[in-house]
């Protein structure tokens, strides 16, 4: 920033020199200027000219300049028409509200009014903006967007909701229990859109709470195909954890590296009946296998993310011999962009350790190219190490000569390396390994020799015996190698076998006490090492070359090395002081050493999840979750099943709530089964009065079922809004006093009736209040005869104390004349009768305001009944004066931007006649009603009812 | 998820930021410079770096680095991933993704990645959606825009986020319909110094431009869908055809897009199109090397190879190649040590070679090793595995597209080691 000023005031005034004040205050001037010109153009009437401004500050913001100044300025427009410039001012106020959050707060009705905005893409992103402004303040406002939005009809706005819901949780975490209730209901969502966004905001918020995902499992698996791949890389990565907690492991016993052990050729057959045997005892649950199956297809993504994860799916979750079908998968992913490689090879790195066979065959895959960069060699390096074996080690041995060539000299010491674990793990080769190191100690380039001479280090250690040629070939070289790794290494090799090479070792002590001054410090401490090791077996001839080192140790300008003279000097030369210790002295030095381990630098990487940035990092990520083992006994499966199928999302609470209750009675009614699910089952009922009539009446419930498909369609194409919510009013339809023990009571449910959309639907409760069991509980006679009445199917048995619930549906035909009937048992018949308040007649329907004012301009004159009212004082808010409305009648609130009319409308059921209520407040608790419709007569009721409700306290 | 994003340009200068949370101090990119410093080559740094709070994620592609700056846990492929698609994104509607290219269009690249990320989870990032939402700049609209104050940003949601082919929009018109797919396959191989393959494989995508009106359903067969060994396919195409008949069954995106990338099964026997004949020497003590390539078609199927360019890192005690071509023009770069010869077309008449003298350091000992010879080729009409495609038919709408296949056989990562 400060240069672009230099410039541009060195641009403006070449000529003069300024002292360094003046120039300041200039740099100043010019950047006051510039915002100033700003400021006038945002604050023009121009359009253009705002959104120039616009897009300067959007510059300056991509440069990471400061324009905060300008938030008076920007935010003003936030209301703009102009929906690019609106955008930009988006981008600003994201981007500064957190540092100027009371201005900001002068934003927030734009976004509540956008909020309500007839255009979905319209109401998505007020949300994005409203829940990315982060100031805390405006948390129960966005609380409430979410909770609003998490319900809209639009899944790209319950999608927005998903992601506001991370924001606001990393704005104020105490929303946690609220947020994980919204999470809860999303979760529920069938549109694929919104799966991997709400899986995500679980991820974020409530990883632990596994228990929301039971009912949602099987539909998360059977969606995972259609979701977004970004969604995909998420679910897949949260089901893994799931599915490591509710299945038990389908990995037998000791089985675990069957396929490193190279006997299965020869006893094939033994180990077919284990297998057999074993496969008794482990049977997977289908709900494993689901998501083992449905994410099988994703290997074939284009997308490199989802391809590792569902690879590390089958690593943690699958069965053995599954895992290996992931292999060409990840290979393929080579194919592409550096950084992709280098994880991807991580992960192979890992999985090669413990599965030699799954990647054996496409070894020549990692064979290194001279342009890849080093950390993909070093990696591809490190795969070919992990997949070498008997078979193929003279391969990989002659693939690894050509690479210790390499001009990249640090490609070339991990060959080293790489030879030398070779050679330790594979006993046949040792020697071979061995040989090719110390033809490289000739080599010309100094870090490759160094690392020959450490790796053949550790080789000896191994196998200390017959090499003294080899030490006496890296004594001779001693003199030609700088490193001083290298010769510390040398030094090291030639105390600690200094038996074998009695001869050269003092000389090459000799040697270095002439040099000591000159060395480094590790290769000083070796010597010393060196020194007394001699010392202990060859006192004779080195007695006073130890002293001169010790000496001259002793006086080192480094403390290590005059601490370590001090500390041999008295373990070695006995004197009064030393005492005790000196006896051991021998055995203390010259103790046998175990042989390093030459491993993997991979070895233990398995502990973190594949695929994870931990795990890409060999170190925890903060927020990294564990993966759990597999349990010993499986959690209950039953967790998972869900017994509800939902018609359609809108009337899920409803529907759900009455199957619960149901399910818990004894008595499963075959009719309730019947026409909630499919009815195919029916022509199966036993009993024999319905079964002539049960296929036709299969067929009915059958093209009912369609209409209802039907109708649901066009109510949503229509926006009928879900029953509005109410205490449910119950009325005595049967006293069992003189039912005989049968009582019966019935409610509107306010669903549409499933049978006709003609009739209301009426639940109807029948319980056995008798000290027998009651049969045959049916409906006889009906008056008046030509009653369209949809009766339930029979009740065969109802046991004492038992009761049923079971939907029949009536057509009243838009009026309150009572639908008799008889209900009959086996010996009784009793004459009931239903006589619906005129509210329940209605279908709540939602309509825009201007809608509503459009509609009620055509229903005026006869069509309209007014009435001023006395409203009860308790009534006044509009959510009693909802709350009370609704109670009576099952209509459909209007949102309203006035505060004193309150608007509702619905339907009549049969003959589909708006009805609208509007309630406008005057003072002193009166208001006046007014209902239009061309029903007059339910008008004229309706308003008495509604007069009487809103009268009550 | 993704945090905060910087762009880095190769003289390490931050030239855009952009913050989808709270704002990250760009002083975290420091630990990326650090990294940056300690790696030889601008490929070496690694793409994942830990710092005391971050942790930086980063792709290097047209000499830009794109550094993510991720707080917590993330599958780092994941992002990864994302930010290669945002630079294609940039390349679709820019035609370059450079610093230049960037700088000039920095509110669209603004509101593209608005557009790319909500709170750091990747919103839409599908090229045809992204384009409804934001429409690539080009003259033309830039004029009609300054003129009549429209705007590049589009009102509706996009057709396509809705529905079930969240990649194709609707209401696609075109009066000329046209499909065209290039099969192009690419060679991958080690040849050793005596001439013998160590490694090779063929990897080939199939490429599609597609622009037809309405809602086409394509269908694609081979007639040896069996050398496919292991394929990825673009999100339209049906999984189920493919695993039941081998075919290709798929509503095409519109546009240019890359519908299928396959490998072919390391069975088949990969026949290599060319030979190397090299003789690259130093001799101990002398300042001189010499350095004879000479290149012949080999199993080529009668086709021409062309566009042949043969690279070569020399070893670094090479102070200057004397060369002489006997087509084509060479270039050696005596700071990156790097030799490039375009070759041209190959005549098999008259095989091309390049020829001469290379001066040594003085003093400086033999090199121990020779170096790799890359070889970059092309051969038309030609699908080196011998893939054809039986037919494309097109149903659910009326016309007749003219449709068009061709296939390119290229050289991968073609090396040969001297």
């Amino acid at each position: 920033m400060k240069v672009d000023e230099h410039q541009l005031c060195w641009y403006f005034y070449p000529t003069c020199f300024f002292p360094s004040e003046l120039y300041i205050s200039q740099c100043e001037l010019y950047n006051d200027d510039m915002n100033e010109d700003l400021k006038e153009m945002l604050e023009s009437n121009k359009e253009s000219l705002k959104l120039e401004a616009m897009k300067r500050v959007v510059g300056l913001i991509a440069k990471g300049k400061n324009a905060s100044e300008l938030f008076p300025a920007v935010v003003k427009n936030v209301a703009n028409k102009n929906i690019e410039l609106k955008k930009l001012v988006y981008v600003y106020l994201v981007r500064y509200a957190e540092e100027q959050q009371d201005l900001a707060l002068l934003s927030i009705s734009t976004f509540q009014r956008a909020l309500k905005d007839p255009n979905q893409f319209i109401r998505a992103s007020a949300l994005r903006v409203l829940s990315s402004i982060r100031v805390p303040i405006i948390v129960p406002i966005m609380m409430l967007a979410i909770k609003e939005s998490a319900a809209d009809m639009s899944p790209y706005v319950r999608k927005t909701s998903a992601h506001a819901i991370q924001k606001l949780y990393s704005l104020d975490p105490d929303q946690k229990e609220q947020l994980i209730e919204v999470i809860e209901k999303l979760l529920k969502d069938k549109s694929t859109l919104v799966a991997g966004s709400v899986v995500m905001a679980f991820e974020e918020v409530c990883p632990d709470r596994i228990d929301l995902i039971h009912k949602n499992y099987r539909k998360l698996c059977n969606l995972l195909v259609d979701v977004e791949e970004w969604g995909q890389v998420v679910i897949i990565s949260m089901l893994t954890r799931y599915a490591r907690t509710q299945f038990i492991s389908p990995w037998k016993e000791g089985a675990m590296f069957d396929e490193n052990n190279e006997k299965a050729f020869y006893d094939s057959e033994s180990e077919e009946k284990k297998d057999q045997m074993e496969a008794k005892t482990y049977i997977m649950d289908p709900d494993h296998r689901l998501l083992l199956r449905n994410t099988k297809p994703l290997l074939q993504s284009r997308n490199t993310a989802v391809v590792m994860s569902v690879a590390q799916l089958y690593w943690h979750l699958a069965p053995k011999h599954e895992v290996t079908i992931v292999t060409k998968s990840l290979v393929r992913l080579l194919r592409s962009h550096r950084e992709v490689q280098y994880i991807v090879l991580q992960n192979i790195a890992t999985m090669s350790i413990q599965r030699k066979g799954m990647f054996e065959p496409f070894m020549k895959s990692f064979y290194v190219r001279s342009t890849d960069s080093t950390h993909i060699k070093t990696l591809k390096l490190e795969i070919l190490t992990n997949l070498a074996n008997e078979a193929n080690i003279s391969t990989i041995l002659r693939e690894f000569q050509t690479y210790v060539k390499s001009q990249d000299k640090a490609f070339a010491a991990a060959t080293i390396q790489a030879i030398g674990r070779c050679a330790t793990n594979i006993s046949e080769v040792t020697d071979t390994c061995l040989n090719g190191l110390v033809l490289l100690l000739s080599n010309r380039d100094e870090t490759v020799v160094a690392e020959s001479v450490v790796v053949i280090k550790k080789l000896l250690q191994t196998q200390p015996t017959q090499h003294s040629e080899i030490i006496k070939h890296m004594a001779k070289l001693f003199d030609n190698i700088t490193v001083p790794m290298a010769r510390a290494s040398i030094l090291w090799l030639m105390g600690e076998y200094c038996e074998r090479v009695p001869k050269i070792a003092p000389d090459v002590l000799r040697k270095m006490a002439k040099t000591f001054t000159a060395e480094e410090d590790i290769v000083k401490l070796q010597i010393v090492n060196l020194a007394a090791k001699l010392y202990l077996t060859n006192s004779k001839q080195t007695k006073l070359l130890t002293q001169y080192i010790l000496n001259l140790g002793k006086y080192d300008q480094n403390y290590d090395i005059r601490d370590r003279t001090r500390f041999i000097r008295q373990l070695i030369v006995p004197s009064e002081k030393s005492g005790a210790l000196n006896k051991y002295a021998r055995r203390i030095l010259l103790a046998p050493k175990p042989a390093p381990v030459l491993e993997s630098a991979f070895k233990d990487r398995d502990r973190y999840q594949l695929g994870t940035l931990s795990h890409s990092l060999n170190t925890k990520a903060s927020g990294y979750q564990e993966l759990s083992d597999w349990p010993a006994v499986a959690p209950d499966q039953s967790v998972r099943n869900v017994e509800v199928i939902e018609p359609v999302k809108e009337w899920a609470p409803l529907v759900g709530k009455a199957k619960q209750r149901k399910s818990d009675e004894k008595f499963y009614s075959d009719e309730e089964e019947e026409k909630e699910e499919e009815g195919s089952d029916s022509s199966g009922s036993e009993d024999s009065s319905s079964s002539s009539s049960s296929s036709g009446e299969a067929l009915c419930l059958f093209v009912c079922l369609k209409v209802y498909v039907f109708c649901l369609v066009t109510f949503i194409l229509f926006r009928v809004t879900t029953p509005s919510f109410g205490p449910v009013k119950t009325y005595e339809l049967l006293h069992h006093m003189t039912g005989k023990g049968l009582s019966a009571k019935y409610h509107f449910p306010r669903q549409p009736c499933l049978y006709q959309p003609s009739m209301v639907a009426v639940q109807v409760v029948l319980t056995n209040s008798s000290d027998h069991s009651l049969e045959e509980i049916h409906i006889g006679d009906r008056n008046p005869a030509s009653l369209n009445l949809h009766c339930f199917n029979t009740i065969e048995r109802l046991e004492p104390e038992a009761s049923v619930t079971v939907s029949m549906g009536i057509d009243f035909s838009d009026s309150t004349q009572a639908a008799n009937f008889q209900l009959c048992t086996k010996d009784d018949q009793f004459s009931v009768s239903i006589q619906p308040a005129v509210g329940e007649l209605f279908m709540p329907i939602t309509m825009t305001e201007q809608d509503f004012s459009k509609e009620q301009g055509k229903l005026l004159g006869m069509n309209e009944t007014s009435e001023t009212i006395a409203m009860a004082t308790a009534n006044t808010s509009s959510q009693a004066i909802s709350k009370q409305v609704l109670s009576v009648a099952n209509v459909g609130v209007v949102s309203s931007t006035q505060n004193d009319i309150h608007r509702f409308a619905g339907r009549t059921v049969s003959s589909g006649a708006l009805v609208l209520v509007s309630l406008e407040m005057k003072e002193s608790s009166s208001a006046l009603l007014t209902i239009n419709t061309e029903k007059s007569v339910m008008a004229s009721m309706l308003l008495r009812d509604l007069k009487q409700a809103l009268a009550q306290a | 998820m993704i945090h905060s994003l910087f762009l880095v340009n190769a003289s390490g200068d931050i030239f855009l930021e952009k913050h989808w949370k709270s704002v990250v101090s760009r002083s975290v990119c420091d630990y990326f410079f650090e990294a940056q410093e300690r790696a030889t080559e601008p490929e070496n740094v690694p793409p994942v770096i830990p710092t005391p709070h971050h942790y930086l994620i980063s792709v290097l592609r047209h000499r830009i680095y794109f550094v993510a700056v991720i707080q917590s846990e993330v599958p780092p492929l994941f992002v990864i991933e994302f930010l290669h698609r945002v630079v294609d994104t940039f390349q679709d509607y820019f035609g370059v993704c450079t610093e230049a290219a960037i700088k000039d269009n920095v509110v669209v690249v603004y509101e593209l990645l608005e557009e790319m990320l909500d709170n750091g989870f990747p919103l839409a990032t599908e090229s045809n959606i992204l384009k409804e939402l934001i429409k690539p700049p080009t003259i033309l609209r830039t004029m009609v825009n300054t003129i009549t104050g429209s705007t590049n940003v589009g009102e509706q949601l996009p057709t396509g986020q809705l529905s079930v082919v969240p990649w194709r929009r609707t209401g696609v018109k075109y009066t000329n319909n046209e499909a065209y797919f290039d099969v192009v396959e690419e060679i991958d191989a080690i040849i050793d110094k005596s001439g013998s393959t160590i490694t090779a494989e063929i990897q080939g995508v199939i490429d599609a431009c597609v622009k037809l009106t309405g809602m086409p359903d394509l269908t694609l067969s081979f007639m040896n869908p069996r050398l496919l060994d292991d394929v990825s396919f673009h999100p339209c195409v049906r999984f189920k055809r493919w695993e039941a008949e081998r075919i290709l069954s798929f509503i095409p995106p519109d546009g240019n897009f890359r519908l299928l990338s396959y490998h072919v099964s390391s069975q088949n026997l990969v026949a290599i199109p060319v030979y190397v004949k090299h003789n690259i020497s130093f001799r101990e003590g002398s300042s001189q090397g010499r350095f004879d390539l000479t290149l012949g078609p080999k199993q080529t199927m009668g086709k021409a190879v062309e566009s042949v360019l043969v690279s070569s890192q020399l070893p670094r005690g090479v102070l200057n190649a004397n060369l002489n071509p006997s087509q084509g023009t060479y270039t050696f770069d005596p700071v990156t040590k790097m030799l490039t010869w375009d070759v041209g077309k190959i005549n098999p008449q008259k095989l091309p070679s390049l020829k001469g003298t290379m001066s040594l350091q003085a003093g400086a000992s033999k090199p121990d090793e020779n170096p790799t010879i890359n070889i970059q080729l092309k051969i038309q009409q030609m699908a080196i595995s011998g893939l054809k495609v039986n037919r494309l038919d097109m149903y659910g709408e009326k016309y007749k597209p003219f449709k068009g296949i061709k296939y390119m056989t290229k050289a991968g990562k073609f090396q040969v080691r001297t």
